[in-house]
């Protein structure tokens, strides 16, 4: 398999507060990776240094064999990185449609984008239903949707989905999860930040466990849903 | 009050619903009468039939010169405040830079003795707006929150005291002569005089109609997505690979060249600059006349500025219980102001979009406090 998405001893500040303290992960084409820790481990800040929003104070970010560490945010979207963001992050006035139109900003290939929304449309049949609805009039559940789905719209080669689950019902959380299943099987890989660690292990390939800013644990899903200490400290189990 | 404000609601949507849903030439019918209605609004003949409502005191094409010009500063502070969200407290500077390019090329005054005609300082004025606009806003724009804000107000009161008190400028002596726009009627007298403030007007008129058209046009392309996705959350932009710089920058450079254009402008009737015409407070009403009429709508923005810059003009001489209103008029503004933003802070003619952020942002504020 070929390495998609390689980070190499990342560190990034907050002022004079380190938020990473290098950080090293690898993601491979076709895989679904999750990050998971607790609050303020640094998960969402580590998406912010992949995708761009926040400039790294060191280390190198790789993507698709390409240095991309000093690379705008938006100019990473056109490589084909593409970040859901966390919580609240569509545009409030916008309805649906024109959110993920939005998605579609970078391209122009008309065809392809119509393709594409009957994907999206088809993967959220919810989103089908409130197309005409303004994104800030949605519920949270399907806010989330909204997210997920606009960040599909650039097709992209990675995937990169922060909290995918917050603040959802346990039934959202469960269908959110295998929508992202099935997102991943039709082709694209994803990098997932979750708290919600017994969701994000079973279906991830592989995990890494982020603590205070540091890379603490990896293995594969199977592999750190069964390790004691994982267990202790994020499934709520001792 | 909230019954009232539904009906004010319910009437709006009402209104709005027939705009929509109508034929096509009645819109364009009704537009035409506006437009045709405002050419004639400054003729004696014609105001003088509407009653003593809308004529002032003072010289009736004169107000509307003045209304005029406020309108095209609120159609081009839209674009920075209303469309791309961008917090500009000194607008007015733009507006300066404008006025005090022409004279300064144009005046026999002026220590460079150009003595160009104005027609050929105007693009000059509104390049070298557009590119103070630029050098304003590549530094500050990169950053996030009120940064902005208080650089432009810094910008405005730099060019204030520069006018005051650069040899150059001549202060409060000011640039005299300035020629008008050119042009002449078949019998030889020049279409911009002193004594007829009419043509002037009209000619602004004109240019609010293509600014108009221009800005209409740049907000429904993938400009104007781009500005609305900025305005409505900055990072989500970026992530979905809007160059969010860029577009703040074009936004924040096509606003100052409508406000060098307005500059230029007051400078050629007025034929006369100095640094009295400069106060900051000019910036603060003309983005009030944004807020209040709607930022992000350019019908809000139009009607915003021509209500504030009328009302304005209009309180002059009148008297409430002894007390001169003109005196008053800003802190009759300011209650306003306060009174909208309590009941109706998408402003008076709101996009369904506005409005919707605004519920978003009083959503956040509840889960947040």
């Amino acid at each position: 398999m070929t390495t998609l998405l390689e980070i190499e001893d990342v560190s990034l500040l907050y002022g004079r507060i380190k938020a990473l303290h290098g950080i090293s992960l690898t993601v491979d084409e076709g895989e679904i990776v999750a990050l998971i820790g607790a609050n303020g481990a640094g998960k969402s800040t580590t998406m912010r240094a992949i995708s761009g929003i926040r400039p790294v104070a060191s280390g190198r970010i790789r993507f698709n064999g390409e240095d991309i560490t000093r690379l705008r945010a938006d100019l990473r979207v056109r490589r084909g990185l593409c970040q859901a963001p966390e919580g609240r992050g569509i545009f409030p006035g916008m309805t649906v449609l024109e959110n993920l139109d939005m998605g579609a900003y970078t391209r122009r290939d008309r065809a392809g984008v119509a393709r594409d929304l009957a994907r999206v449309l088809e993967l959220f049949p919810r989103l089908a239903e409130r197309r005409k609805q303004v994104g800030g009039t949605l519920s949270g559940g399907e806010q989330q949707m909204l997210a997920v789905g606009r960040a599909l719209m650039s097709q992209p080669k990675l995937l990169l989905l922060d909290e995918p689950s917050m603040g959802l019902a346990p039934m959202l959380i469960q269908q959110i999860f295998s929508i992202i299943t099935e997102i991943n099987e039709q082709g694209t890989t994803i990098l997932l930040v979750e708290q919600n660690a017994q969701q994000a292990l079973a279906r991830a390939h592989r995990a890494y466990v982020l603590e205070t800013g540091r890379i603490v644990k990896e293995g594969t899903g199977a592999e750190l849903l069964h390790d004691p200490s994982v267990k202790e400290a994020y499934l709520g189990v001792a | 009050m909230t019954s009232v404000r539904e009906w004010f609601d319910s009437g709006r949507h009402a209104v709005s619903e027939r705009w929509h849903n109508g034929p096509r030439w009645m819109r364009w019918a009704l537009i035409a009468a506006v437009i045709v209605f405002f050419y004639a609004l400054p003729n004696r003949e014609f105001y003088q039939w509407l009653g003593p409502i809308p004529t002032t005191g003072s010289n009736f094409g004169h107000v509307l010169f003045t209304v005029s010009i406020y309108v095209l500063l609120a159609v081009g502070l839209n674009i920075v405040v209303g469309f791309a969200g961008l917090l500009d407290l000194g607008y007015f500077g733009f507006f300066a830079v404008g006025a005090y390019t022409v004279a300064v090329f144009t005046s026999p005054s002026s220590d460079l003795k150009t003595l160009w005609p104005w027609m050929l300082a105007l693009p000059l004025a509104i390049a070298l707006t557009m590119l103070s606009g630029v050098m304003l806003g590549t530094p500050t724009l990169r950053l996030r929150g009120d940064y902005l804000a208080i650089v432009t107000l810094g910008f405005a009161e730099m060019i204030r005291v520069a006018a005051t008190s650069s040899e150059f400028l001549k202060g409060q002596r000011g640039f005299n002569q300035i020629p008008h726009p050119p042009g002449s009627y078949p019998d030889g007298k020049p279409i911009f005089g002193v004594l007829d403030p009419r043509p002037y007007y009209w000619l602004v008129l004109t240019l609010i109609i293509l600014v108009v058209i221009g800005v209409q046009n740049l907000n429904r392309s993938r400009v104007g997505r781009a500005w609305i996705a900025i305005r409505e959350d900055e990072d989500a932009a970026q992530l979905m690979g809007v160059p969010t710089f860029k577009f703040k920058l074009w936004a924040f450079a096509s606003g100052a060249a409508i406000g060098g254009l307005a500059g230029a402008l007051f400078a050629g009737k007025q034929n006369f600059v100095s640094s009295q015409n400069l106060e900051l407070l000019n910036s603060i009403i003309i983005l009030a006349a944004v807020i209040l009429g709607g930022s992000g709508n350019i019908v809000g923005a139009i009607v915003g500025g021509g209500l504030v810059a009328y009302l304005i003009e209009r309180f002059r001489g009148i008297e409430f219980f002894g007390i001169e209103l003109y005196e008053y008029r800003f802190m009759l503004f300011g209650l306003v102001l306060v009174v909208m933003m309590i009941f109706r802070p998408q402003g008076l003619v709101a996009n369904r979009r506005r409005a919707a952020e605004f519920k978003d942002r009083r959503k956040e504020v509840i889960v947040g406090g």
